[in-house]
């Protein structure tokens, strides 16, 4: 009885999920041993804080890997320095609102967004190359609108950067509220959208939901310009923490999210994620940089190969995990068995 | 004539069909009425599915016009014609595996609550009480498509076409992975609709269920309309030849070739061979020195019997016992080194290699036998070449010239002159003669035969022409829906036995 519900477990769709929470409280559980201050809400807090414009940025491109016919968004970091340099030079050189260079910025990722869901939708261009084309364009617009670095000082836009809401003596910044707020957005536009169910059902079937009677096409594209406009709003809130726009801000970034939304169970072939999930992906990522700046001595570059093992771990967990439902399937098939009754 | 024409739910007409390069549909004629079950009959790729994919809008017709329900349309996409009402199971079970029951059920349509957010529970109940009160069965829904079998799927699938509001319903392939016992309860579930005034387009390769649940049939061939046929006046042998293009002459002699004889020693021996829907419980032997055939319409798993005994399809159970001996087969290249050769169908995708010359070709599967790495001298090469070039008269310039530059004919005889050079126990042809000249092809069966009578080989030949099969084989098997049913020895092979075999009317003398 003890083994079968653990194979019940691993076949469940959220075991990706449980994993990465247990590796999580793990992972915290860790830093608050060795170090005395680790332990406290703001800590915890600072995760979302520091990580808020990765979070968004992951939010948008787990849609593209759930979409798949190998969904990817590589654009995503270029996006974000487009953004923060587009802001930089508008206040800079113009008069216009803060809030109205935003909403542009809005627009242009999803103009990209766009860009990338039309040519890899009716072309049936392989998403990888296309957004690799989108992402050397946005990082050369960059560079054409200044190769410097274009410090922001727009008071009102600062104003918005510092503003927190503070709770007691811990606090949360406005980038990090709105990207927990598009981890829930998300995860209830995937539970209950037609437009969200329709990810998955491409992501795991594109034939079969087509001749289900879906608009396959539409949703793909949809998926692309969410991307976009998760990228530039992440490069918002990127601008909020760095106040400056540079042609070398959000580089590697959209690896940095590949990442995230994988080991938060996200699977590569797409149909199978869970929103939720990517945000604990970072939020490995936030802590396991946050142990390493607590210890002190430790090269930041840790991470990357903490991260890198977790990845190639969380990868043969998935094939190991596959394998183990396809066993249950073929017992199943066999007769050995029962289809569970209710 | 008029009020006729009123009893027609669906009409199509002169519907020309075009992929690049092939015209799938000429000029096909489908009529369809009010409340009645038609089945569409044809081999593999006579064009039923094509048809149908037109009719649903997964392709779209060159020529013709369609007319439904009194009206004319034009099927532009699965989802218009799904709301016109015409709802599709297709052959292969088209549901997401990554997602529930529940949501394979009503994808697309789901139950709405508050803000028009999906209605989880009620759509999970809904989907339950459907699957109960239609089709008997009971499940969680909320479990994930892929957690079980296939067969379940189907009725999945199934019950997701009879809850949209259909007028015709159409089922491709519905009951190849259904047991006797769901395929009965399909059928109740099809009497009732058909009761309630709908009308039912069911696609099957089994003729007994076309001939317990049809009332008219439609027939295809090579993707042109050959009729349309009340099923009482149509015994199931006209409905083979039909599908076939051939007429069936009783006790008409064909057999002018001296046949081989088999040797005492069983070569090859299969027991209770299964591949998972390719290959049923096959038990058969071969013996040396004979040419066996493999008869039975495009489909029916005659192929994939030469691929399980290639090793190319892989067993899950039973036996291959080769002089006696069990083998275990997990790669060609065992069956190879157990001199077992293999012609496969479509020389230009699995045997060619186009851009290679005559020589390098003929001595390929050799070379690969032997080891990639193991050095043949020039001249031996030549000498086998040339060997093979005389012996099986291949129309060459000389040696090196590239084979993408031969007729098909002196192609199948480089493919061949490839496999005789393994000097193998067991060749296996598998429609060594489609697209051939006739005078290629006599040469090919009496080298079949000869092969088998002087130096003693055992020789599988597949074919779908019957003649061809009465002519050079000494026993033939019937193969149908991916079994074995008959065999017909010497004098019993004939075209008019082997349809009758493949119809179900005739079981051998020897069964």
């Amino acid at each position: 009885m003890h083994s079968k519900f653990f194979s019940n477990l691993v076949a469940s769709q959220n075991f990706p999920f449980y994993v990465t929470g247990a590796l999580f409280l793990i992972l915290f559980g860790i830093g608050s041993v060795m170090f005395d201050s680790f332990f406290s809400l703001q800590v915890f807090l600072n995760l979302f804080i520091d990580n808020a414009p990765l979070i968004i940025v992951t939010v948008g491109i787990t849609f593209t890997i759930l979409s798949g016919f190998g969904g990817i968004d590589l654009s995503v970091g270029a996006v974000v320095s487009l953004s923060c340099m587009t802001l930089a030079v508008l206040m800079r050189d113009t008069s216009i609102s803060p809030y109205v260079c935003m909403a542009i910025v809005l627009l242009i990722g999803i103009v990209v967004g766009l860009v990338n869901g039309l040519l890899i939708t009716y072309f049936r261009l392989q998403p990888f190359i296309v957004t690799l084309g989108t992402m050397f364009l946005c990082r050369g617009f960059t560079a054409i609108l200044s190769r410097d670095s274009v410090p922001i000082s727009n008071d009102a836009y600062s104003e918005l950067a510092f503003y927190s809401f503070e709770f007691g003596e811990y606090f949360l910044s406005l980038g990090s509220v709105i990207a927990l707020s598009m981890v829930v957005i998300a995860t209830l536009i995937l539970r209950y959208t037609s437009f969200g169910r329709g990810v998955y059902a491409i992501g795991g079937n594109e034939q079969s939901a087509r001749l289900m009677g879906l608009k396959t096409d539409s949703i793909r594209v949809r998926v692309y310009i969410i991307s976009g406009f998760c990228a530039a709003l992440g490069g918002i809130c990127y601008s909020w923490i760095m106040l400056s726009g540079y042609t070398l801000h959000g580089l590697g970034m959209e690896m940095d999210a590949i990442a995230s939304s994988v080991i938060g169970g996200t699977q590569l072939m797409g149909g199978v994620g869970f929103m939720p999930g990517t945000l604990l992906g970072v939020m490995i990522q936030g802590t396991i940089l946050t142990i390493i700046s607590f210890q002190g001595t430790l090269s930041a570059w840790w991470t990357k190969i903490v991260v890198g093992l977790l990845l190639c771990l969380f990868i043969v967990m998935q094939a190991l995990v596959n394998s183990h439902k396809n066993k249950l399937m073929n017992q199943i098939a066999e007769g050995s068995v029962k289809a569970d009754k209710k | 004539m008029a009020s006729e024409k009123d009893d027609y739910i669906l009409q199509m007409r002169h519907i020309d069909m075009f992929f690049p390069g092939v015209k799938a549909l000429k000029d096909v004629t489908f009529n369809l009425k009010k409340g009645e079950i038609i089945s569409l009959m044809g081999e593999n790729g006579a064009g039923k599915s094509t048809l149908v994919k037109v009719l649903t809008g997964v392709y779209h017709k060159t020529n013709g016009e369609i007319t439904f329900d009194g009206q004319k349309i034009e099927p532009t996409t699965p989802l218009a014609s799904q709301e016109m009402g015409i709802s599709t199971v297709y052959q292969e079970v088209n549901l997401c595996a990554n997602l529930s029951v529940a949501e394979n059920i009503y994808i697309g349509r789901e139950p709405r609550g508050a803000l028009g957010r999906i209605d989880w529970h009620t759509m999970q109940k809904n989907a339950s009480d459907l699957l109960f009160r239609e089709l008997g069965i009971d499940i969680d829904v909320t479990k994930e498509l892929n957690f079980y079998p296939v067969a379940m799927q189907q009725m999945i699938a199934i019950a997701r076409a009879i809850d949209t509001k259909c007028k015709v319903l159409i089922l491709d392939e519905p009951t190849s992975s259904l047991s006797d016992k769901e395929t009965e309860r399909l059928f109740k579930i099809m009497r009732n609709l058909k009761s309630q005034g709908i009308s039912i387009i069911f696609i099957s390769h089994f003729l007994e269920q076309i001939y317990t649940i049809c009332d008219r049939i439609t027939v295809l061939r090579d993707g042109t309309y050959v009729g349309e046929y009340e099923i009482k006046n149509l015994p199931r042998i006209e409905l083979v030849s039909k599908m076939m293009g051939k007429e069936v002459k009783e006790g008409e002699i064909e057999s002018n070739v001296d046949k081989s004889i088999p040797r005492d020693n069983i070569f090859l021996e299969t027991e209770h061979v299964t591949v998972p829907g390719k290959v049923k419980d096959l038990t058969m032997d071969i013996k040396s020195g004979e040419v066996v055939g493999f008869a039975g319409l495009l489909g029916s798993g005659r192929s994939e019997i030469a691929e399980t005994l290639f090793g190319t399809l892989l067993k899950t159970s039973g036996n291959i016992y080769i002089h006696g001996t069990s083998v275990s087969v997990k790669t060609p290249m065992d069956m190879m080194k157990n001199r077992i050769a293999f012609c496969p169908e479509d020389r230009k995708v699995q045997g060619i290699i186009g851009d290679l010359s005559v020589r390098e070709n003929i001595i390929l599967a050799m070379q690969a036998k032997n080891g990639m790495f193991k050095h043949m001298p020039r001249s031996r090469q030549n000498k086998l070449a040339d060997y093979y070039i005389d012996l099986l008269r291949i129309k060459v310039s000389d040696r090196e010239q590239l084979i993408k530059n031969l007729s098909g004919g002196n192609q199948q005889k480089v493919i061949i002159a490839r496999w005789l050079a393994t000097e193998p126990n067991l060749l296996i042809l598998d429609e060594p003669t489609r697209g051939i000249d006739v005078g290629t092809k006599s040469e090919i069966e009496a080298l079949a035969v000869s092969l088998a009578k002087e130096k003693g080989m055992a020789v599988i030949f597949i074919s779908g022409e019957m003649g061809e099969m009465v002519r050079t084989c000494s026993r033939v098997m019937v193969i149908r829906d991916h079994e074995k049913i008959t065999e017909l020895n010497g004098d019993e092979i004939s075209t008019a036995h082997i349809m009758q075999a493949i119809a179900g009317d005739y079981h051998g003398k020897s069964c």
